[in-house]
Order: structure tokens, then sequence, then C-alpha cells
């Protein structure tokens, strides 16, 4: 059996989501033709592996409220950004927290965290929260605003 | 009211079961049962809840979540210093390449950022040398290197 391919069906079956329905693997295994503890056994694997982050909801920052969306970037060092990161990660506000490359000499930044509020006010306390958390850690920071959507196509990655 | 009030259109019961499912969502026969019985609702209401939620956009999505570059994809966030006079014209550039998935300007000297997507990491690669070519600017690459965490917790 070449998991591969069963892998790419269930991907395309999923892609739009999980049907909503009592059971939703069931209709899954009725839709591809393929048994249902089977595809139970490949999402199991492909979340373990890494390949399915989680099976979840991805909420829409905006529609929930919060308008205000910065992308928080900071200058920390390389040696300790790992322990760094999770602690920024676990902060309720961040909803991606990320490693990124340097481009010195104009671009030292190398840790990244999207912050969300309602407000501006609450958007700056928020970046004040991580400044405390990164504390002797925190070597310059930043926050870019999105001022234009300039393309949007319907692609998800939880980037 | 004043106009930059957003009242959000969902209740607390919509947030808990919000935070609950970007946890995770079980593999089981009867899932949504599981989290409904977690939760104290029935399953019904679950369905009913996450529908809706769906419908109104206050969820995007709801099912597995992918990690393009574990699939064989690849993946990058690219940023461009891009002159006033010219952004609306590297503006089209850039966002005629289908790579392109999202794209948005943004207040720093590095002013448009944009994330690229293709089926190899090759193919990345050749992209970001082609919008290079083509806006005659310099194509920062900010492929991720970790990841902390992906998610948003609300107030229930």
């Amino acid at each position: 059996m070449d998991f591969n391919d069963i892998d790419l069906r269930i991907m395309r079956a999923t892609q739009a989501g999980l049907p909503l329905v009592a059971e939703p693997y069931q209709q899954l295994s009725a839709q591809l033709n393929l048994p249902v503890d089977i595809i139970m056994a490949r999402l199991r694997e492909m979340q373990n592996s890494g390949v399915i982050r989680r099976i979840g909801a991805v909420p829409n920052h905006y529609r929930l409220g919060y308008v205000f969306n910065g992308m928080s970037v900071w200058n920390v060092p390389d040696a300790q950004i790992d322990a760094l990161g999770q602690q920024v990660g676990k902060l309720p506000f961040v909803s991606h927290c990320y490693h990124r490359p340097r481009h010195l000499p104009d671009w030292h930044y190398n840790l990244f965290a999207m912050v969300h509020g309602r407000t501006q006010d609450e958007v700056n306390v928020q970046i004040a929260q991580i400044a405390q958390v990164l504390g002797g850690n925190n070597l310059g920071n930043d926050v870019l605003y999105s001022t234009r959507i300039l393309k949007k196509t319907g692609f998800r990655s939880g980037l | 009211m004043a106009k930059n009030v957003f009242e959000p259109a969902y209740d607390s019961i919509d947030a808990q079961l919000i935070n609950f499912l970007q946890e995770g969502f079980p593999i089981c026969e009867s899932p949504y049962q599981q989290v409904a019985t977690q939760l104290g609702l029935s399953e019904n209401e679950v369905l009913t809840r996450l529908q809706t939620l769906l419908d109104d956009g206050i969820i995007s999505r709801f099912g597995p979540l992918y990690h393009a570059e574990r699939m064989g994809g690849a993946l990058t966030l690219a940023a461009i210093k891009v002159p006033p006079e010219q952004f609306e014209q590297v503006t089209e550039i850039v966002n005629a390449f289908a790579q392109v998935a999202h794209n948005y300007a943004r207040n720093h000297e590095l002013n448009m950022w944009f994330v690229l997507a293709t089926e190899t990491q090759q193919a990345l690669e050749q992209t970001l040398v082609d919008i290079e070519l083509q806006t005659g600017l310099r194509v920062y690459n900010m492929p991720k290197l970790n990841e902390y965490f992906v998610g948003l917790k609300l107030e229930a």
C-alpha cells in the first residue's frame, strides 16, 4: 500500500476542512472509498510526523474584533532564541511566533511574533509584555503594521 | 455607538469552543461528541456552533492544518524595500507571480512583505531570483528557521 498516495488523497479531501457531521472520518471513508481505520491511522501518523500541525480551528482575527494586528520583531541572542521563542509563543495574544534569519546590516531582527488587539493601546501593552518576558535579551525591537493588503489568495498555511 | 467599537458576533461558549479546538481535535469515531462531553455541551450544539462560526467567517477553517514544508512544498516570507514612486509598479510585478499567496504593504523601510508558496524548494529559490530580476530590487528572504506557536487564545 502506498501511504504517499493515500495521504495525498486525504489531504485533498480535507484541505477545505473536516466534514461537520457526527462521524466525519466515516464520511471521508465513504468519500475516498478507504477503510475508516486506515483514514484515522494515517491522520494520526501525519500528526505524529508533523505533516499535520494539528486538527483544529483557525480563527479569523479581524472577524473576532482583533483589528489591530502588529508584526513585532525582536533582536535576541541566537543562543537563547529557542527558549525565548517558547516563552513569547505562550503569551495568549501571540498568534504566530517564529525564528527567522537576520540580514545584516539592514535587518537585525530574528524573532517574529504576530500580536492582535482590539485597540492600538491594547497592542502597545502587549508589546511591553513581550519586552518584559525578553528582559535583558531584548537587543532592539520594532513593530510593523500592515497599511494595505496588496494580495490575498485563499491559500492557508498558518504561516 | 462610536464607530471604532467592534462588537464580536460570538459568545463565551464560542470562545471556549474555539480555544479548545486550537488545542487539537480527537481522531475517533465520534469526535464532536467527545469535544461536546468535555465542554458540557451536546454534540448537536457543537456542530451547529461550528457551522455558524464558519458561515460568519469567525473561524476561517476547521480541519487538519497541514505543514506545507513537510509535504514537500516550500514556503517563505520575503520583503522588499520598494522606492515609494515605484510602489504600484512593483506591486503589479510581484502580485503577477502565482506563487505569491499574500502580499502586504507595511510601515517600514522594508515596505512590502509577501508569502511565497511553491511545490519545491528549488522552485522557491527560482521565484525569488525571478522577482529580483523583474523588479530590479533586492528580495530579503526570511524563511522560518523554527516555529514556536501558531494559534490565538480568546478571552472566554
